[in-house]
């Protein structure tokens, strides 16, 4: 049944994907990288990892599908773009080259969820055996990102934090711009 | 679209909806699948709806950018507390066994402090990110 999902999930992902190399108008491809984001978030659920296909699904679909449409209403004009008469053959030989090893390199992976591949070993084994009675919370998950590895998680919110700085000075002068314009106004 | 029926009723009746699940996963994080991040990106989804069919301005009456500002940073703030306040306790930083007597019960507290830490500030960071970039859209 999950193999079902996959392949339906798979084809739909690769259907989209060419459905975005295809379009030429900034929109569609706004509204189809969300489709693809959700799509993604679905097989992260049958991959069992339902705490990242909330954030897929919250960020990929949600937000950053809004972001990208309000910059497009930002633009204005020019959302679909031209397209060029020049050769495609170099870049796509390099794409066919980094999917080939991309591929190739799928084969040293181990087996999902395959109980004696070295991860699932050495620290996986040793917060699922102690994590409940370690932190007293029974989604490990939680107990990983939270407890174990804390220190991790105030430097990913940090990161959030910083990063959310970083727009505010870049793209909120405008405000500031006006009200300076507005004081020079005044002075006459 | 601010003049849509259809769309405004909807989304006033889900807005609600929407934050009280983010809140359900921030505080059932311990024990569901989310978390503070999780949590965060729902909630502010929420007031991404609301500003999106009843136009920005609502939104920032409805949530004040200094608020936000402030509140980005106090989430990471909070998050570090708990960490400093285990170091005054005698642990290490982020140890949260030593909060309170009972280990586990120090270990739950933690979690939980921290978790809301992490939701408040990507919440705040998102709506944030919306509102600084919505503002470069000039009007009609």
């Amino acid at each position: 049944m999950s193999l079902l999902i996959n392949f339906v999930l798979l084809i739909f992902l690769l259907v989209i994907a060419i459905a975005i190399l295809k379009t030429r108008h900034l929109f569609a491809m706004a509204m189809l990288f969300g489709l693809y984001s959700l799509l993604v978030a679905g097989l992260f659920v049958v991959l069992d990892a339902p705490d990242v296909a909330f954030t897929e699904a919250a960020v990929g679909t949600g937000i950053s599908t809004v972001l990208m449409l309000v910059t497009l209403a930002a633009i204005k004009d020019g959302h679909a773009g031209k397209r060029e008469g020049k050769s495609r053959t170099a870049p796509f030989l390099i794409c066919f080259l980094m999917g080939g090893l991309l591929i190739y390199g799928t084969h040293d992976i181990a087996e999902l969820g395959d109980i004696n591949s070295a991860p699932n070993q050495q620290v996986a084994l040793r917060y699922v055996e102690q994590g409940q009675a370690e932190t007293g919370v029974p989604n490990l998950v939680t107990a990983v990102l939270a407890s174990y590895r804390g220190f991790d998680t105030l430097g990913e919110v940090t990161v959030v934090l910083t990063a959310g700085i970083g727009v505010l000075l870049l793209l909120s002068n405008r405000k500031k711009h006006k009200l300076s314009t507005k004081g020079a106004n005044d002075g006459k | 679209m601010g003049n849509d029926l259809v769309l405004r009723v909807v989304s006033k009746w889900l807005s609600p909806i929407i934050i009280l699940f983010a809140f359900y996963v921030q505080f059932h994080g311990d024990y569901s699948p989310g978390g503070g991040f999780q949590a965060g990106v729902i909630f502010s989804s929420a007031i991404l709806l609301y500003a999106l069919t009843f136009g920005i301005d609502a939104a920032v009456k409805l949530i004040p950018e200094k608020a936000l500002r402030l509140c980005a940073s106090f989430g990471v703030l909070l998050y570090a507390g708990v960490g400093v306040l285990s170091m005054l306790k005698g642990g290490n930083f982020l140890n949260y066994s030593v909060l309170v007597e009972d280990p586990l019960l120090g270990q739950h507290i933690g979690i939980i402090v921290i978790e809301l830490g992490v939701g408040i500030t990507v919440a705040s960071v998102m709506i944030l990110l919306f509102f600084t970039f919505s503002r470069r859209v000039s009007p009609e």
